[in-house]
């Protein structure tokens, strides 16, 4: 990687510093069934016409690419405002920080050649370019909200699509890299929290099920993550021969019956075994505010338990937005933004502690 | 000899990764193995999966297949198999008449029902400009990439001399 002119790292570090004082729109905890969806995500792939796709491309090509793309983005209504970032031009530390706040895919972090990303006011849309396809846009919505999601990504992707060829043909659809991605070249996740299936042990049950529907289930970071926290991602996998209202649907239709499962088992916990779960949430909560050295795996499991005292109605004190942003702020990237300097995994681990507390630990 | 990765626990697994074309060789102990393996998985997955599932096409495949290549970016079907990507759009076309019975497998269908860009590619922009011939060092890091997947680290490491070699020229 080259060295970046000063002038272009004080803006990314002005850009990301702004992200970092925002808290991003999936965590807000403003949509419908937030207390167990966490948020609702839409991506559609889509690449250029007989361009070859990045991992094919030459570095001509890749560079025309983003170069046309950027070019198309720049001038839409919708996006004009968004920070656009060129991923050679940013640190380690920097692309985490994006992969942590949900912004891009840890892939899009691996080989920085001609890749860049377009992040929208807010963090609602972001545009990943030369990633597995040519363009990779999301749009995140907080709580269960699918509809919405689609409503904003479909009108930027038609405005788009007026200003680039977009590989497409009636009888297959967009055309992309992975055929699994063909057809409509949607993916819709929901982010749920399911700490009471989890804990009541049926939740293998639960995703077996989903698996047979043609659904995949992944951790809190996508694909090959594990479900920490006990969070689980849920998507679609078939995108050709249904419309997008149909994908959309048919993943509402399994969610819900999610959300149902995970409410029974909620009630199940707290008539059964109350004192149980009680002395879960307030050691979680005690182990919170009271440690100095923590490090993110217990994070994630702690929090986990405290959000759920708080759906509960168990934990009072504290807001499920400040659960939510823990979860983040937390993470390695943004602590090391947060303190605007390196730090080891000794230095996170008494940092991270502190943060909680400070953000906790004097309340209730 | 002690793990690379922890440096704590010898080192039981011997593995050959390439990042970038640049070989290197770890020694992993179980552990950190596992680890790695799962960071691998979530790389080459997809393409396992999807060499498995066009492999349940059957024999007929398999005749006519050999040298099978997109003439617009040069990607033989071989080359999709191994990686589980497509080369660029015309694929779909160079190869029809296996990805059409590969997606109905993948999707359950294999016509198309939602919606349309504006802009028909046929009306679009001239591409031409680009549609630039596959460069030799080019070529060859894919040939790499290919013989890194099927273990054929002897072939691997005699095409990373010659990237090298022409990379030294300053040609791109």
């Amino acid at each position: 990687m080259g060295s970046i002119r000063p002038e272009v790292s004080g803006l990314i570090e002005m850009q990301l510093n702004d992200l970092l004082k925002q808290t991003s729109e999936w965590l807000k905890s403003s949509g419908p069934n937030s207390e167990i969806v966490i948020s609702s995500r839409i991506r559609l792939a889509r690449n250029l016409d007989k361009v070859p796709f990045p991992h094919w491309a030459n570095k001509k090509q890749g560079e025309w690419t983003t170069e046309m793309i950027y070019k198309a983005v720049s001038e839409d209504e919708y996006l004009k405002k968004s920070i656009y970032l060129k991923l050679s031009d940013l640190d380690a530390i920097d692309k985490q920080f994006l992969v942590e706040r949900h912004l891009m895919s840890h892939e899009h972090a691996l080989k920085p050649d001609n890749k860049a990303i377009v992040i929208s006011e807010e963090e609602i849309v972001s545009i990943m370019i030369n990633e597995e396809d040519h363009l990779r846009m999301q749009v995140m919505k907080s709580g269960f909200d699918l509809s919405e999601a689609w409503n904003i990504i479909n009108n930027i992707d038609t405005s788009l699509s007026a200003k680039l060829p977009f590989a497409f043909s009636k009888e297959l659809g967009y055309l992309t890299a992975c055929p699994t991605n063909a057809g409509t070249g949607m993916r819709g996740s929901v982010m749920l929290h399911l700490p009471a299936l989890v804990m009541t042990k049926q939740i293998n049950k639960v995703l077996a099920a989903i698996a047979k529907l043609s659904f995949t289930t992944r951790g809190l970071y996508g694909e090959g993550t594990q479900a920490a926290g006990n969070f689980f991602q849920i998507s679609n996998q078939v995108s050709l021969g249904q419309n997008e209202e149909e994908i959309i649907e048919n993943i509402k239709g399994i969610i819900r019956q999610i959300i149902e499962q995970e409410n029974m088992a909620r009630n199940a916990l707290t008539q059964n075994n109350r004192q149980i779960l009680e002395d879960r949430i307030y050691r979680a909560s005690g182990i919170l505010k009271s440690a100095y050295i923590i490090n993110s795996a217990e994070t994630i499991e702690m929090l986990s338990m405290l959000r759920l005292g708080q759906d509960l109605g168990i934990i009072k004190s504290i807001d499920r937005r400040l659960i939510n942003e823990l979860f983040i702020l937390t993470q390695p990237a943004h602590l090391q933004k947060i303190e605007g300097k390196r730090l080891n995994a000794q230095e996170r681990d008494v940092k991270r502690a502190a943060l909680i507390r400070s953000r906790i630990g004097n309340i209730g | 000899m002690l793990c690379d990765i922890c440096g704590k626990v010898v080192a039981t697994v011997h593995l050959t990764e390439i990042i970038d074309d640049q070989m290197a060789e770890l020694h992993l102990c179980e552990n950190c193995a596992r680890a790695k393996s799962m960071e691998m998985e979530q790389q080459f997955g997809l393409a396992d999966l999807l060499a498995g599932l066009s492999n349940m096409g059957g024999q007929v495949e398999t005749e006519g297949m050999a040298g099978l290549k997109c003439p617009a970016c040069g990607l033989t079907y071989e080359n999709f198999k191994k990686i589980g990507r497509l080369g660029c759009s015309e694929c779909y076309w160079s190869f029809k008449s296996y990805l059409n019975p590969l997606l109905k497998k993948i999707h359950g269908s294999n016509q198309h029902i939602g919606k349309s860009p504006i802009n028909k590619p046929q009306e679009s922009i001239r591409l031409q400009a680009i549609k630039t011939k596959i460069s030799p060092l080019q070529e060859l890091r894919n040939q790499l990439r290919l013989a890194i997947q099927k273990e054929e680290f002897e072939k691997a490491a005699e095409l990373r001399d010659k990237i090298k070699e022409l990379e030294k020229k300053g040609e791109t």
